[in-house]
């Protein structure tokens, strides 16, 4: 076994171990930092597959913002030390079932074909990326589509986020 | 063994279906919010893999993993808003008391 070889099996098995204890973990902020570690550990797998780019974005965007709004989120709504209510367990269990059921189903479909991985292909570089995102003929578009959404999303917020300081008489 | 495409298709299943098992089990909107953010990492995964070992010229997976990502962020930027107006006017951000936002 090559280091590369344990570098990845250690990022999976960190990245699988802290999502299901993010889904089990009865203590909220518990979860959060579970997610935390679940989210690092697939931009971990993104720098393994020499996409820097991904795994940049993948820190800044998921790490550095989404978990630190959720967790933000935790302390403006949650009481200190209060735990969830337990899963009652005919739920936990039937939802176990459907998702091992799922898992399985989405195993064999994918064991069953056979995937033939094309060698080589250097990994793109950020200009790369960057002038493809541009380009008329490339992603320009789905570009500009995803900044209006970003936009309309962020008056969104503020919107619904906003208090009333004047009521109406 | 040497690790490939199924590998990492395999991890991405393995995720997605932790969050659905999550999705199903927390009556909490931001849990539930969390395990919906770890079926669309998954689905980033699976991107980021075909793309890598099906397709290595192109770089139509890394795009899609991008928009994901930008709109995953748009989308829980407007869920959080959602919840903390939801817990000033209810004390409470379960799901049983959000059938009540219709009204």
């Amino acid at each position: 076994m090559s280091g590369s070889t344990i570098m990845f099996y250690l990022l999976g098995l960190m990245t699988i171990v802290s999502a299901l204890l993010s889904v089990t973990s009865r203590q909220i902020f518990r979860s959060a930092i579970y997610l935390l570690f679940a989210l690092i550990g697939i931009a971990g797998i993104y720098f393994w597959l020499d996409y820097q780019f991904i795994a940049a974005v993948q820190i800044v965007v998921y790490v550095g913002g989404i978990a630190v709004l959720i967790i933000f989120s935790i302390f403006l709504t949650q009481q200190s030390g209060e735990e969830l209510p337990a899963v009652a367990g005919g739920r936990a269990l039937f939802s176990a079932l459907a998702a091992l059921a799922g898992l399985a189903l989405v195993m064999s479909l994918m064991l069953r074909y056979s995937f033939v991985s094309v060698a080589g292909g250097e990994a793109a570089t950020v200009a790369q990326i960057g002038e493809k995102m541009l380009d008329v003929n490339g992603y320009a578009l789905p570009f500009e589509l995803v900044s209006m959404l970003l936009l309309a999303a962020m008056i969104g917020c503020i919107v619904i986020a906003m208090t009333n300081k004047t009521e109406p008489e | 063994m040497e690790p490939g495409l199924y590998h990492l298709l395999a991890i991405g299943a393995i995720l997605f279906f932790t969050g659905i098992y999550g999705f199903f089990t927390r009556r909490n909107l931001i849990t539930m919010l969390m395990s919906i953010e770890l079926m669309l990492n998954s689905v980033n995964l699976n991107f980021i893999a075909f793309n890598k070992y099906l397709w290595p010229g192109s770089l139509d997976g890394t795009f899609f993993t991008v928009f994901v990502i930008a709109i995953a962020a748009a989308e829980a930027a407007v869920a959080l808003a959602i919840i903390i107006n939801l817990f000033r006017s209810h004390n409470s951000i379960n799901v049983e008391v959000a059938e009540e936002m219709r009204h």
